[in-house]
């Protein structure tokens, strides 16, 4: 991630201490991950110290320290989707895999990650992959839905 | 300022308005367990072990006196059952993480508290942050910091400023009240800033042996 | 669009808008709220656009693409106007057809729409479906009615009456006092009354005030802030202004979740919007009340929910709470008077301005008025948003409006108030729902999750669930939240894994008592209730898990066994190619077998197997009887030899 890319996202939060996880999202949303160069620019403009930096990108959920994989898989485990066994879609899915949530695996393919309500209760248990919402999921269907993504 | 009038343990205390009920405890000789407070630090709150008991409009609750502003015809008692329950559990949870701490083992003799309870945590740390707030207000070099949250917090050195600032300074080596901070800057340092390599590669204490998650 | 400048302006405005519509003029609204878009609503709305071109409607039927409207189980869901009649579950290849028959020849397309599964009988108008007909929607129900990007629907429904009678016509005092009389209560979790804390506010020194929307609606397992956020964000602002004017703020901050990116979106629009229209900014409706509003996006923490955490993540800092006193309303974002009432509070004000505040307290209970949302979820038949009158009890909850339990299952709790909340056993059902009644019960209002629990659910894994969440949401600053939750999720994963101890129930209730009282805030003092409140009313079911190593509800995995009845199997190979461990020895005329060391219990055996057969059962508390000898699994069928 080039510097003035950064550098930009700083200038429009005008560069206030204030915005720093906004900063922090907008880089992550730019870059899906926060490389260690873009964390020690945005200490420097903001006058913010990295161990703050360190403490609040590893604190919020939505960032990442590490590159993602080509495709992201959020399986919800909120309640509804838990009562109605996301569970086991999730041990289902980390066994497919072979990683475990908040891991990527080493071919950079699937990132895998939990999220703890999609807000679909209706349709869980909700397994998503890069937006893509599969309702209903049974650890069963896994495999056949994982497989059309390479 | 202006005085305020409350009772501590039955005993009538005057004290300024602003001020916490540890510091209107402490100026008539009463005495409250603390660990993570440190007079030099703003208060913080974490270890809980300085809770007492108030009555405030009717209701009882258990607060904590480091942060507890001092209010007018407030009823406080830092000494009661349910307080000394509530000491030796918090006591004989952080003696998971630190057997060995003679402050622990102090208070842990005081208040009756097992230090074998709950199982061996592999962090050493209770988290009172008395190095990092240290770091961060007295000698303003934020040299280490937390991260994450939750049952995986953990202390961690910045190496790039740790190698510059720390052996100098080490200050914050004897505050640590498990007397383990020491030696989680050495290994930090070490791994951070091999000798041969000089690799900057950062590793910070929680890469110490990994905690089996709900073992 | 010029701006509006006065009160004879906006009804000006108003008056010129209903006045180009025609209520006779066809109209669909689509729900194209978040739950809807997993369904593909936005399919639906493409075949939409393009069927009424290719069937020559253009311009003479309006499409309305609105935000959620509650039975989010039957989505997407179309209501065609003046008629009302409701499709539900429609699919884009049922759009030429709904075309053609509703809005050319004036009939029903039967197939669509709501049968009742109890009765058979069919439901056309969406007010009749017993979901609706039992619920009173005086915050949600616009949601139906407007599209959340056009002002203009808003303004036709009534929208910035009520700022308008607030900035020309009433003191912030008369406001306040309005507000109070309603005994207008936080909707999201503590219930604290709106008024006493606008006028904390209002009374604090400093200067500038500020006011802020908590829609970091972390429940999981709770969306009616989201859906209000993305279906009716202008409600929100309005109401957001009136307690601005109210307690003499002039700058407010929106804080949603980020991953709710449709409220970010709509929220954001409707501030531009409001911004065009003089509805926001200086000199509002050209009452010379001043006021801007900023969208600030959370990380992803739960604790950022907690009014000081929150500040603090507003203030770009990591989210740890702070301890109270002192309170936001004397000392909080900047250290300056803050104000923060959560979404479905804010939506509440221009009711309570417009209808005053003795209509709004003819609605609930005695100490709890109006209505309140529920996320009505879990394992009920009509999954959605529900809006019902305070004191409303929870069997007409859960069986009136949520159509009782699915599959013919049993009835076993009702989760509410979040991770933080508890659980009413069926004694309870009868309970009339409000904030003082769930806290007598041992649970809480929360945000307004109902989770309904059938028994097929393990009250033990429950409990451990909710834990686990908490552990992995506390902030990690105080000991008893910290390491008090960590001990209680460990004894808790001991107990489903059959490593419970006697005297597990009573440590866990001596941990209860820790963070319960000790903790820093509501999150840490909160975490023992879901534990509390099982012990209370399923004690039996720690007993059962600890002394007999049994999970009476087949839940808990390492306490159940697959099994498959050798005298029932038929050999139809349906479980063998479900299984995803290849953990069933099958066979053509062989019976089939689990094998124990390969199964990873994941149940779908158990979902494959005909209903007919039923050969696939679970097994808890006893040992798996010995595998069939080999010799002995060829299959007699009986059937085929009559």
């Amino acid at each position: 991630m080039n510097v003035e890319t950064i550098d930009q996202i700083i200038d429009n939060h005008q560069c206030e201490a204030g915005s720093l996880i906004q900063i922090l999202l907008d880089i992550q949303s730019e870059n899906h991950w926060l490389p260690k160069e873009a964390l020690e620019r945005v200490s420097e403009k903001l006058r913010v110290p990295l161990s703050q930096i360190q403490h609040i990108t590893t604190f919020y959920k939505s960032f990442s320290l590490v590159p993602k994989g080509r495709h992201e898989v959020h399986v919800c485990v909120g309640t509804a989707c838990h009562v109605r066994g996301a569970q086991r879609v999730l041990d289902t899915v980390q066994d497919q895999i072979g990683i475990k949530p908040g891991e990527t695996d080493v071919d950079l393919k699937f990132s895998l990650e939990t999220v703890n309500c999609l807000g679909c209760c209706a349709l869980g248990p909700v397994m998503v992959v890069d937006g893509e919402y599969h309702g209903n999921i049974a650890p069963a269907r896994i495999e056949e839905t994982l497989k059309n993504y390479e | 300022m202006s005085e305020v009038l409350l009772q501590i343990d039955g005993k009538e205390v005057s004290a300024i308005e602003g001020a916490t009920i540890l510091e209107a405890a402490r100026s008539v000789g009463i005495i409250i367990p603390t660990l993570c407070h440190h007079e030099k630090l703003e208060p913080y709150g974490g270890c809980r072990i300085c809770s007492v008991e108030v009555d405030v409009r009717g209701r009882t609750s258990v607060v904590a006196s480091c942060l507890f502003p001092v209010e007018k015809d407030l009823v406080v008692r830092t000494v009661s059952k349910k307080l000394d329950r509530i000491r030796k559990s918090l006591l004989e949870m952080m003696l998971a993480h630190a057997p060995d701490s003679e402050q622990l083992q102090v208070l842990a003799q005081e208040y009756g508290a097992d230090r074998e309870r709950f199982g061996k945590e592999a962090s050493f740390c209770i988290h009172c942050g008395l190095c990092v707030r240290y770091c961060a207000e007295v000698k303003k070099k934020d040299a280490l910091g937390f991260i994450d949250r939750g049952a995986r917090k953990e202390i961690c050195f910045i190496p790039e400023i740790a190698s510059r600032e720390c052996w100098e300074c080490k200050e914050c080596f004897p505050l640590c009240p498990t007397s383990a901070l020491q030696a989680a800057f050495v290994l930090c340092k070490a791994l951070s800033f091999p000798p041969e390599t000089g690799s900057q590669e950062e590793v910070n204490i929680s890469t110490l042996p990994v905690r089996e998650q709900n073992d | 669009m010029s701006r509006i400048n006065s009160s004879a302006e906006l009804e000006k405005l108003r008056k010129n808008i209903l006045s180009k519509r025609d209520p006779n003029r066809p109209c669909i609204t689509l729900c194209s709220g978040s739950a809807c878009q997993a369904t593909h609503c936005k399919k639906v709305a493409a075949a939409l656009d393009l069927e009424i071109e290719k069937q020559g409607l253009t311009g003479k039927v309006d499409l309305r693409k609105t935000g959620c409207h509650g039975f989010c189980e039957k989505g997407p869901i179309i209501v065609i106007y003046p008629e009302e009649i409701c499709y539900l579950q429609v699919k884009p290849e049922d759009v030429s057809e709904i075309i053609s028959q509703t809005l050319i020849e004036k009939k029903v397309v039967e197939r669509l729409v709501y049968v009742d599964p109890n009765t058979g009988e069919k439901v056309t108008h969406e007010s009749e479906i017993p979901f609706y007909k039992n619920q009173k929607r005086l915050v949600l129900g616009q949601n139906t009615k407007i599209d959340p990007k056009s002002i203009e629907d808003y303004l036709a429904v009534g929208g910035y009456q009520a700022l308008a009678k607030v900035l020309l016509g009433m003191t912030p005092e008369q406001v306040i006092g309005e507000v109070k009389a309603a005994s207008l209560r936080g909707r999201g979790g503590g219930g604290f009354p709106a008024g006493i804390k606008w006028e904390a506010a209002r009374n604090a020194k400093g200067e500038p005030k500020y006011v802020i929307v908590n829609c970091d609606e972390g429940d999981p397992g709770a969306y009616m802030d989201r859906s209000l956020m993305e279906g009716n964000p202008f409600s929100v602002l309005e109401g957001l202004l009136i307690g601005a004017y109210a307690i003499g703020s002039h700058e407010g901050y929106i804080y949603v979740r980020q991953e709710y990116p449709l409220a970010v979106e709509n929220v954001t629009f409707a501030i531009k919007k409001a911004e065009e229209y003089g509805l926001l900014g200086e000199n509002i409706l050209g009452s010379g009340f001043d006021f801007s509003i900023k969208v600030h996006k959370g990380a992803g923490a739960f604790v950022c929910g907690e009014e000081t955490a929150l500040i603090k993540s507003l203030e770009g800092k990591v989210g740890e709470p702070k301890a109270r006193p002192p309170y936001p309303a004397v000392k909080g974002l900047w250290d300056k008077p803050t104000n923060i009432n959560n979404v479905e509070t804010w939506a509440n004000v221009p009711l309570i301005i417009n209808k005053g505040a003795a209509a709004f307290t003819s609605i609930g209970t005695e100490g709890s008025k109006g209505t309140k949302i529920f996320s009505l979820v879990g394992k009920v038949n009509n999954t959605g948003l529900v809006e019902v009158p305070m004191g409303v009890t929870l069997r007409d909850i859960v069986y009136k409006i949520g159509g009782g339990i699915p599959g013919g299952k049993k009835f076993k709790a009702v989760q509410t108030g979040g991770p933080a909340g508890g659980c009413m056993p069926e004694g309870l059902l009868d309970m009339e729902v409000d904030f003082d009644q769930l806290t007598k019960a041992g649970s809480m209002m929360g945000s307004g999750g109902m989770i309904v629990l059938d028994d097929a659910t393990c009250m033990v894994d429950f409990a451990r669930y909710f834990l686990g969440f908490l552990a992995d949401e506390s902030c990690g600053k105080c000991v008893p939240c910290r390491e008090g939750v960590k001990q209680m999720l460990k004894i808790l994963t001991n107990i489903t894994r059959g490593k419970g101890k006697k005297g597990d129930i009573e440590l866990l209730e001596e941990l209860s008592e820790v963070a319960g009282s000790a903790a820093l805030c509501a999150l840490g003092k909160g975490a023992p209730n879901p534990v509390l409140s099982t012990i209370r009313h399923f004690r039996d079911e720690y007993e059962a898990h600890i002394n007999e190593g049994k999970c009476p509800a087949y839940s808990c995995k390492e306490l159940i066994s697959y099994y498959i009845d050798p005298g029932k199997c038929q050999a139809c190979m349906s479980c063998g190619k479900k299984c995803p461990a290849e953990a069933i020895l099958g066979g053509k005329n062989l019976i089939h077998v689990v094998v124990q060391d390969k199964c990873t219990k994941c149940g779908s055996c158990l979902e494959a197997c005909p209903p007919r057969f039923g050969a696939v059962r679970i097994i808890s508390g006893e040992p798996v009887p010995p595998q069939v000898p080999e010799d002995a699994r060829t299959i007699v069928r009986k059937s085929k030899q009559l």
